[in-house]
């Protein structure tokens, strides 16, 4: 039985169609990424799941209970937000049990709650202070209490990461991660920094227009993106694409200016081979270079235009029949600008997508 | 250009140097600073000059001008205010201000809160009703005393239509009631003052973060919970301003009075502000000046421990 | 992922929007008390209308809530041309256009003085000039009748007093605050950069007043002008201490024509003179409703 189950959802505002006939299922204990660009709908879909936002179509159900007509406080659910909405005149210890208190729990239920939530958060020596004390990290910290306390088994969050600075950033992921790891509830996330999604997320759902366009685990969705519009979006550095056609001759291969790539190697996804307009996708982390590069299936020496050091290793630029393509080199290997180096890949672990669709090939 | 005198003047070594001045700080932002003398002209002249002006002569015996000489025979040091306080009109005055004071500022907040939030329930035809409760204060004070006065008219008014309705012995003739009157002065004050507040209120509730919202809603909060327990506190700040620009309007009352009751029945609804003007163009200057005078330290009660409040509280941010 | 059934028996359950009560109690709570305000509110305005719609003897005689058996307009053009104020009986035209005479050039001095002072403030501050605008601001809460005297005789000593002069002088004068206030705060929030921008050109005070931050500033002036023209245009005090027997505004004409008790009280004349007095400020409300609101915000948002 699914955790959280959504079934053909709609959610229109006015004339405007912001949700598109929506179907997910998420497992018990599973983390589920909602992934997306500003506008896609991910928040939304999040503030319906809550109850937050009436659906115009369709249904949700949480925990097997059909809610769709359910207030958020009777779905059994547990939200953090991007603002974290501490209420800013009570104490941490009164966020934490203003609502139970207003559900009319008992007192020491509520203190053992709270207790329990301050012990794994360590913000115990926090209790008495009011938000305006705080640090942002600390301010997250209690907001994730203030879901905790409430015993439920889905946990949403909306873009719980977005206020930190870089480094906080990562911190709280990784205690994100704890936390997932020690509670084993059901968690729902919305991010738009696709680093977070692949790092937290069992499975992610990149969503784009009010649509999911690919719900698969990380790993899946970074080798095989089903759209170009996926593809884009995950791996950073971003994936490099390359304007050409598919021609279905003796062999097939990827025409692009005076170049052609052997695409033997590559599985197609339908039965049908694409005849016409299409882009391929190689990741710069996928490039080698140099000796290796002559024995990949597909290798070009390429002129070294822009050298952007990152530190850990260095990027790239040079132009593949005019058209830019970036790679990955270790830090030590110095090039400069004008050098000729042979760069190769594997068109396997490429990507073919079809031009007027953006579709998997 | 040799400087043949014994002083020498910042910079003129400089000068004859060949090198440009450095200003003098008098000098620096002349522009700015010649802009600006009108302001630093009205403080100086108007705020600080005349309210000592008014305070110095208080302790004077000026008639019906300000007396010849204040220093010597003229000096009456407090006396003025012993017989202020001595005269009965005066308390009638002070007690009319007090007594209409508290009454309308409660009711203006309570009424203006309540319809703010009303306003903030995602109403339909919301700019229609913002409207209609705002017009009065784009109303003259002087209007608003004039129509009320019309409308609780006894012979005229809202007595006389309740009775050609059918119910005989409905009496509303507070207007022309002693006792009475500083009542009908609330109900047009309110009506004149609320629509302000209320759209402050609004202004300010809007400001609430839509995800606290959000949150008491998964919390469980009911609404007017969240309101009483939630907003109004986070809403301190707007609450504190209204509360000093409204008790600032209600000091200064003075054509809602004139236009309304002028001061009548006999002396029943005199105001301070009233009392002020007849006393100091009329029949006793100095008598006008220590009201005025005491007005000005009720005021300043009220004005400065918030200003304190409110400023020193920036500085320390 | 489970394809969805269409299965019968799902479609008794809950799915799409949730069923909202049109009348849900809460919501007719909501709308009932809002109507209820708006009649407080608006009865004194059709009120006026009505009244000033009558002829004198169905006003005597009807119900001050009844609409006008018949429509006569008499009482209009009596105030306006032929309304008696104390000795004259020439009507309320004669308050309109000395309303007009006062209020047009204390709008345009007092912002302009305002605007200055407010530029000044926030991109020119010199040792002292906060400590000014402070005293400046402590000094709005003053009451007038604590100044006015003094008042008085300043403008006497100055060849001013019972003139138009004086009553742009004192309107600008206690204008001041809220106006600097205003333009204070407006040009602080501009961004700094231009400023330093033109300042590095080689612009002084005056040219960027004029020539940057004149040409940005269309929403404050026009706050500005809607909150001056609406309380100089309402004023009464001032009006009548310092303009002068001649030059009294239409407030304090429409006083006189209503509580001189002087033969017999043309109550319809009286409405009339006081719709006419209001006309102009409510105008200027329901065309700039939004730009009103934010004046009044303005004024009360510090900093």
């Amino acid at each position: 039985m699914a955790s959280v189950s959504v079934r053909e959802m709609s959610l229109s505002f006015g004339q405007v169609e912001v949700l598109k006939k929506l179907n997910l299922d998420i497992g018990q204990g599973e983390f589920l990424v909602l992934l997306g660009p500003s506008g896609c709908g991910k928040s939304t879909l999040l503030n319906c799941i809550a109850g937050l936002l009436d659906v115009s179509a369709g249904q949700i159900f949480i925990s097997g209970k059909n809610v769709t007509w359910e207030e958020p406080k009777d779905r059994g659910i547990g939200m953090v937000f991007q603002s974290y909405a501490l209420y800013p005149q009570m104490s941490v210890e009164g966020n934490l049990s203003f609502g139970l208190k207003n559900a009319g729990l008992p007192r020491d239920e509520i203190a053992r709650r709270v207790q329990r939530a301050s012990d794994i958060l360590q913000i115990g020596p926090l209790l008495k202070r009011k938000p305006s004390a705080l640090s942002g990290g600390q301010r997250q910290r209690v907001a994730i209490g203030r879901a905790l306390v409430r015993d439920v088994d889905v946990f949403l969050f909306d873009e719980p990461l977005s206020n930190l600075d870089a480094k906080l950033r990562s911190e709280l992921r990784v205690e994100i991660k704890r936390l997932h790891q020690r509670l084993n509830n059901t968690m729902i996330y919305v991010t738009h920094d696709q680093i977070e999604a692949m790092t937290l997320a069992d499975r992610i759902a990149v969503m784009y227009g009010g649509e999911i366009q690919q719900l698969d685990t990380p790993q899946a969705i970074y080798n095989k993106p089903v759209n170009r519009f996926v593809a884009g979006f995950i791996g950073s550095p971003g994936m490099n694409f390359m304007d050409g056609s598919v021609a279905n001759g003796s062999a097939t291969v990827f025409r692009t200016g005076d170049i052609a790539v052997p695409l033997d190697r590559y599985r197609f996804d339908d039965a049908i081979k694409s005849n016409g307009e299409a882009v391929l996708g190689v990741r710069p982390e996928h490039i080698v270079y140099g000796s290796a590069a002559s024995g990949q299936p597909f290798s070009q020496e390429v002129e070294v235009e822009v050298v952007e050091p990152m530190g850990s290793d260095t990027l790239v630029w040079g132009k593949l029949c005019s058209q830019n393509l970036s790679f990955r080199v270790e830090a030590e290997k110095s090039l400069k600008v004008g050098d000729r180096i042979l760069i190769g890949f594997d068109p396997g672990r490429a990507s073919l997508f079809d031009n007027a669709s953006g579709r998997r090939l | 250009m040799a400087n043949v005198s014994g002083t020498l003047k910042s910079g003129t070594v400089a000068e004859q140097a060949g090198a440009a001045k450095p200003p003098i700080r008098l000098f620096r932002n002349m522009a700015a600073k010649l802009a600006l003398t009108p302001m630093m002209a009205t403080v100086i002249f108007v705020f600080i000059g005349c309210t000592l002006w008014t305070m110095f002569y208080s302790l004077t015996t000026s008639r019906v001008l300000p007396a010849a000489d204040p220093l010597g025979k003229d000096f009456a040091g407090l006396s003025q205010y012993v017989r202020l306080f001595g005269d009965n009109r005066w308390q009638i005055s002070v007690n009319n201000l007090i007594v209409y004071g508290l009454l309308t500022l409660v009711f203006v907040f309570v009424i203006g809160f309540l319809l703010a939030v009303f306003m903030d329930q995602k109403i339909r035809f919301e700019n229609t009703f913002r409207t209609i409760f705002l017009y009065p204060f784009a109303l003259s004070f002087v209007i608003t005393g004039l129509v009320w006065q019309w409308m609780l008219n006894p012979a005229f008014g809202l007595q006389k239509s309740v009775r050609d309705l059918g119910w005989e012995s409905f009496s509303f003739d507070w207007i022309a009631n002693r006792r009475m009157v500083v009542y009908t002065l609330v109900i047009a004050g309110v009506w004149q003052m609320t629509g302000l507040v209320m759209a402050l209120m609004l202004a300010g509730l809007r400001g609430v973060d839509d995800e606290i919202w959000k949150a008491s809603r998964v919390d469980g909060i009911p609404k007017w919970r969240t309101y009483i327990q939630i907003v109004i506190p986070m809403m301190r700040p707007v609450f504190v301003t209204a509360l000093v620009i409204v008790a600032a309007g209600i000091v200064r009352t003075y054509d809602l009075v004139v236009a309304m009751t002028g001061g009548g029945p006999g002396l029943s609804s005199q105001f301070p502000t009233i009392y002020i003007y007849e006393y100091m163009f009329v029949s006793n200057l100095s008598q006008g000046l220590a009201a005025s005078t005491m007005l000005l330290i009720t005021v300043a009660i009220i004005v400065v421990p918030w200003a304190y409040y409110e400023f020193g509280r920036r500085r320390t941010q | 992922m489970s394809a969805t059934a269409v299965d019968p028996a799902r479609f008794r359950e809950p799915s799409g929007p949730k069923p909202h009560r049109r009348f849900a109690p809460a919501t007719i709570m909501v709308y009932s008390v809002l109507l209820v305000a708006a009649v407080y509110y608006l009865l004194p305005l059709y009120v006026m209308v009505v009244t000033s719609l009558k002829g004198l003897d169905e006003v005597r005689l009807g119900n001050i809530f009844a609409p006008p058996l018949e429509i006569t307009f008499e009482p209009w053009v009596k105030a306006w041309t032929s309304a008696c104020t104390g000795l004259y009986c020439e009507g309320l035209k004669v308050g309109f256009f000395n309303s007009v005479f006062i209020t047009i050039p204390s709008v345009i001095v007092s912002i302009a003085v305002g605007s200055v002072s407010g530029y000044g403030l926030a991109n020119w501050r010199f040792k002292g000039s906060d400590t000014f605008f402070t005293i400046l601001l402590v000094g709005s809460f003053i009451p007038y009748q604590v100044m006015i005297y003094p008042l008085v005789i300043l403008t006497t000593k100055l060849g001013i007093y019972s003139t138009l002069y004086a009553v742009i002088v004192v309107h600008t004068i206690f204008g001041m605050p809220i106006l600097t206030l205003l333009f204070r705060n407006y040009f602080a929030s501009l961004p700094v950069e231009l400023f330093k921008a033109a300042r590095v050109d080689g612009a002084g005070f005056w040219g960027i007043f004029f020539r940057i931050m004149m040409p940005m500033s269309l929403p404050i002036f026009s706050v500005a002008i809607i909150l001056q023209v609406t309380g100089i245009w309402n004023d009464f005090l001032f009006g009548l201490v310092f303009a002068g027997l001649r030059n009294y505004p239409m407030t304090v004409q429409l006083n006189n024509i209503v509580n001189s008790i002087q033969g017999v009280r043309e109550y319809n004349v009286n409405m009339a003179a006081t719709l006419l007095t209001g006309l102009v400020p409510l105008v200027i409300y329901f065309v700039s409703g939004r730009l009103f609101v934010r004046g009044i915000a303005a004024g009360a948002v510090k900093g």
